[in-house]
């Protein structure tokens, strides 16, 4: 393997270039960039194509759900004007109804933006603390780093839940707090992924040279080593992001999601149905349950194929 | 057109089937993106039992893969189209993968470049070596018995022990020595070694050398050597294959290859490189214009056209013959009559006065690292001074504290206080940071390996212009045009600048990293192994680029490097370090002259060269000893065969100025110092 990729390393990234022909017959450059390679290779990769339009699916549910949605979020199903709560999977409702009679299908298409909301929007603050703190303790090391690693183990090591719930009790299951909870609580993880890979960096010899021409550790964090390490960037927001869905769906569940419980959400919809399995009435809670499921296999698809490019 | 068939070489080298190893005809694709890519183009050759053969060519040109190949061992993307490989009458290509497993297993064996990648980090030596035996049907105790003799044989030190330790508690020549000996547990027939040696120190590689040559002559198993360093190859090989893009282009013994080359690429490379005592002054190296054919281009005619001196309209046109020579070698060549006439180039590089202004001045500089509550001292006292426009060659085994210096230099670390760093008359802080404006913009460096030393996120325009603002105060348009100009200087042309160094390739990455060392007017540059990560045509270039602007812009160099035939060809004095001290330093033709230090002669000795072979080589033996525990007296004198019991172990020797600016730190009289070993060809003639 190692040596089939030095090949393919070879034939595919390195211009063949005269190395000392006279400058005027060098022939034209090819530049298609890296980027542009990869970016082909991803759009020929079946498992990225299939994560990418199961999560285009749900974005377009989050977007525009009256499309999907065939009867209204809060309104029960009507059969000849009767309300049916608990009604089995039929030509009438795709999923069945709930407990309330509602359209479990409708609620799950209304439940998508919740979530594809607030786990990208967490995943990408903690990604970007990550990256800064990362940058901080792998470029600097000694004490600082030291010092910050000892605290991001001690976070590390408490349950993600458990601490979610402490702090959100304390402050309210606001959007933003939810927010902002997930992502500080997966700060940690991505710091010391980043932190690896800044590591690596700075042991490369540009980082010598930016040192010897005088540049100030800022500029070497952000303009030299960051650009470098934006592959490990995505894979990692991504990554999150998979476990933020989880996250944010649990806490729903758990009652610390949105205010009003009769707005669709996954975690929700699932808290208040779940008990009706032991009456064999599996439907109003597996459908949002495997909404979930699909939804993270599709990101995790995605991030997945980003580290297959990223690294071949 | 009717290709020539490399089965039609009219050399007999004996019946096929009972040759150690027989490639006939070898064609070999690699797939990428599912279109098959020509890699080998019909390769043939034969080892026969007992005999050393070596592959040489630039990197790219399939050498190891044929060497893979041969053990059937391909990536998975590899697949043989054609030709066969016979070992010892076997069919390797044909052959079922459980024979092929046992054929590995107990009748070849492989030693690879990097040795910690090839033992397990996480299991015993002795476990390791063990399993060897185990795999072809010993007992368990019987097993560690055969490990412990197995390290007994390739002379490790204290084998008992080495048992019981792991990968990482030992050095880089005991680990080779180890997987020597795990490879020689089936007694194997054929021995393939690729860049057995590449990242060894120069004494430790002559050392594992031996080793490969004593067992050899012991097991008569026939060996099969890919090298870079051409000079291994000739002190080891009985005869060379040249390979070029795939196809095999002349064979000869080692000696003939190497000293009357009958193709116009082996005669390429022979000048390329610095040897027989070639200094700047004589002449500039000769390059070989353009690049290899990359893998997987459709070659018709003669692989080599172009970039051949002699290509005629014939070479266009047909493919060239395989012309027998006398003594059974052969080349593949239009104009095998005319090779000769291809001359080395007569350019010099001018001759100048390095003068006696000094740039920098180094007194009694120390380094002493703090690691766990003791103190290293890494460098003891060093004096050096650095005359404008001239070239300090710096050799020394690993550990002997080259990189140390350089770091202190360059402020990278700071030198211990009391050390004098004295830049164009004025002192210099020792650390970088706190350096004037003007001591960052003398002090610049060339690093050894391009790819780590050029952000790979920047164009080349980027990585210039910022060193150009940073280090002059030049902005804008000023500096944009500084960038073109320092870009024509190292002949990178505007398409150059404007990509990304990973799609360069690995010369003119060094030239671009060249480039930003040049780029703030520097006064003196550190140059760390800059071409050791090349291929030869390529590093001559880079050698002369180095020759032609230290003599337009008088810059001064610290030349770091292993290679004693680059450091002879390139530097005007050369300064020698063992153990974070100077032992010896002068004049270039006062030290390849002599009297010389006791450890210089042993590291000249050492290095292979492509000149011949030296005569009688200098044992190193030992470890070098950390600088945290120096041996008392002499930090040398536990290795040296000159050591005087009672002088050299108690008191520090004394700096003897042997002639003059030729400065010798030994305990020994002049008129007893040794003198370089002299270098012998195969036919017993003495190089001069």
């Amino acid at each position: 393997m190692e040596e089939s990729n030095v090949v393919q390393d070879q034939l595919e990234s390195e211009v063949q270039e005269p190395d000392l022909v006279p400058i005027s017959t060098a022939p034209a450059l090819d530049r298609k960039s890296v980027r542009a390679e990869q970016r082909r290779e991803l759009f020929r990769t079946p498992s990225f194509l299939i994560g990418l339009f199961i999560v285009l699916l749900w974005l377009a549910c989050g977007i525009v759900p009256e499309v999907f949605a065939r009867y209204p979020e809060l309104d029960p199903v009507r059969v000849d004007g009767q309300v049916i709560p608990r009604a089995a999977p039929s030509a009438d409702a795709w999923f069945g109804t709930d407990g309330t009679g509602r359209d479990v299908f409708s609620r799950v298409v209304y439940g998508a933006d919740n979530v594809l909301i607030n786990a990208p929007a967490a995943a990408l603050i903690a990604v970007a603390l990550g990256a800064l703190l990362g940058l901080i303790m792998g470029y600097y090391r000694g004490w600082v780093d030291e010092i910050m690693s000892r605290i991001m183990e001690a976070v590390l090591s408490l349950p993600v839940i458990l601490l979610a719930i402490m702090v959100l009790v304390v402050f309210g299951a606001s959007r933003l707090a939810i927010i902002l909870t997930i992502a500080g609580l997966f700060t940690p993880v991505v710091t010391r992924t980043v932190r690896a890979a800044v590591l690596t960096e700075s042991q490369l010899d540009y980082v010598a040279a930016a040192k010897l021409r005088g540049e100030s550790g800022l500029f070497i964090m952000l303009r030299e080593i960051l650009p470098n390490i934006t592959n490990v960037l995505v894979v990692e927001f991504t990554v999150r992001v998979g476990y933020a869905i989880f996250t944010v769906a649990t806490l729903a569940f758990l009652g610390l999601g949105a205010d009003d419980v009769t707005v669709a959400d996954w975690g929700t919809d699932i808290s208040q149905s779940y008990d009706l399995v032991k009456a064999g009435q599996w439907w109003p809670s597996i459908f949002p349950a495997l909404a979930i499921a699909i939804l993270v296999i599709g990101v995790n698809l995605i991030a997945d194929s980003l580290d297959k490019v990223y690294k071949g | 057109m009717t290709a020539v068939m490399d089965s039609e070489i009219p050399i007999d080298r004996g019946d096929p089937n009972t040759a150690a190893l027989a490639v006939q005809d070898l064609k070999l694709v690699y797939h990428v993106r599912g279109n098959p890519r020509d890699v080998l183009r019909g390769v043939t050759f034969q080892i026969r039992p007992g005999e050393a053969y070596g592959l040489v060519g630039e990197s790219g040109c399939g050498k190891s893969t044929t060497a893979y190949a041969a053990l059937r061992y391909l990536p998975t993307n590899g697949e043989i189209t054609g030709g066969q490989v016979l070992a010892d009458g076997r069919n390797i290509t044909a052959m079922p993968a459980s024979e092929l497993r046992k054929f590995r297993a107990t009748d070849a064996a492989m030693v690879y470049q990097d040795p910690v990648q090839a033992l397990n980090p996480a299991l015993k030596i002795g476990k390791q070596v063990a399993e060897c035996y185990r795999i072809i049907g010993q007992g368990k105790e019987e097993a560690a018995e055969s490990a412990l003799q197995a390290l007994t044989r390739v002379h490790i030190a204290d084998p008992r022990s080495v048992l019981d330790r792991y990968p990482h508690q030992l050095s880089g020549g005991m680990l080779q020595r180890v997987v020597i000996a795990m490879g020689l547990a089936g007694d194997p027939k054929l021995l393939v070694l690729d860049e057995p040696t590449t990242g060894l120190d120069a004494t430790v590689e002559a050392e594992v050398l031996d080793l490969v040559r004593e067992l050899r002559s012991q097991t008569d198993a026939a060996v099969l050597l890919i090298a870079h360093n051409l000079g291994v190859i000739r002190t080891m090989c009985d005869r060379v294959g040249v390979m070029y893009a795939g196809r095999m282009v002349e064979e000869a013994p080692a000696d003939e290859l190497f000293d009357q080359p009958r193709h116009p690429y082996t005669i390429g490379l022979m000048n390329a490189i610095p040897r027989a005592g070639l200094r700047k002054t004589d002449r500039a190296l000769s390059t070989i214009p353009g690049n290899m054919p990359p893998i997987g281009s459709e070659l018709r005619t003669c692989v080599y056209v172009d970039r051949c001196p002699l290509a005629s309209d014939l070479c266009r046109t047909e493919v060239p013959p395989i012309v027998a020579l006398n003594d059974g070698r052969w080349t593949r060549c239009h104009h095998s009559d005319q090779v000769t006439e291809i001359t080395a180039p007569e350019e010099k590089i001018p001759l100048y006065d390095a003068g006696d202004k000094r740039v920098l001045e180094l007194n009694h500089v120390s380094k002493t690292f703090r690691q766990k509550g003791r103190d290293i001292p890494a460098l003891v006292s060093v004096d050096l001074g650095f005359a404008e426009g001239e070239t300090l060659g710096l050799v020394g085994e690993s550990g002997s504290g080259k990189s140390t210096l350089a770091k202190a230099m360059l402020g990278v670390h700071a030198a211990d206080p009391g050390s004098e760093m004295v830049l164009d008359g004025k002192p210099m802080k020792a650390e970088a940071t706190a350096r004037r404006r003007e001591a960052i913009q003398a002090l610049q460096m060339v690093f050894q390996n391009p790819d780590s030393a050029l952000n790979r996120s920047w164009t080349v325009r980027r990585i210039l212009k910022r060193t150009v603002t940073t280090l002059t105060g030049v902005k804008g348009e000023a500096a944009d045009k500084r960038v073109e100009e320092i870009a024509e200087a190292m002949r990178l042309s505007h398409h150059h600048l404007d990509v990304r160094p990973r799609q360069l390739s690995g010369g003119l990455k060094q030239r671009v990293a060249i480039a930003r060392a040049f780029a703030g007017d520097p006064r003196l540059v550190v140059c760390d192994e800059p071409t050791s990560a090349l291929d030869v045509s390529v590093q001559a270039a880079i050698l002369n680029l180095l020759a032609n602007l230290q003599h337009d812009e008088r810059i001064s160099y610290l030349f770091i490097t292993h290679d004693i035939g680059v450091v002879r060809y390139l530097a005007d004095r050369i300064a020698v370090m063992y153990v974070g001290r100077i032992m010896e330093k002068g004049a270039t033709d006062d030290l390849f002259k002599g009297p010389v230090h006791p450890y210089t002669e042993a590291l000249l000795s050492a290095v292979p060269s492509v000149d011949g072979v030296a005569k009688e080589r200098i044992p190193l033996t030992g470890e070098i000893p950390t600088p945290a525990n120096p041996p008392p007296g002499c930090v040398f004198h536990t290795r040296c065969q000159y050591h005087m019991p009672g002088v050299c172990d108690v008191e520090v020797p004394p700096a003897v100025e042997v002639s003059p600016r030729h400065i010798i730190v030994c305990h020994l009289p002049i008129d007893q110092m040794p003198t370089p070993v002299k270098l012998t060809k195969g036919n017993g003639q003495v190089v001069a």
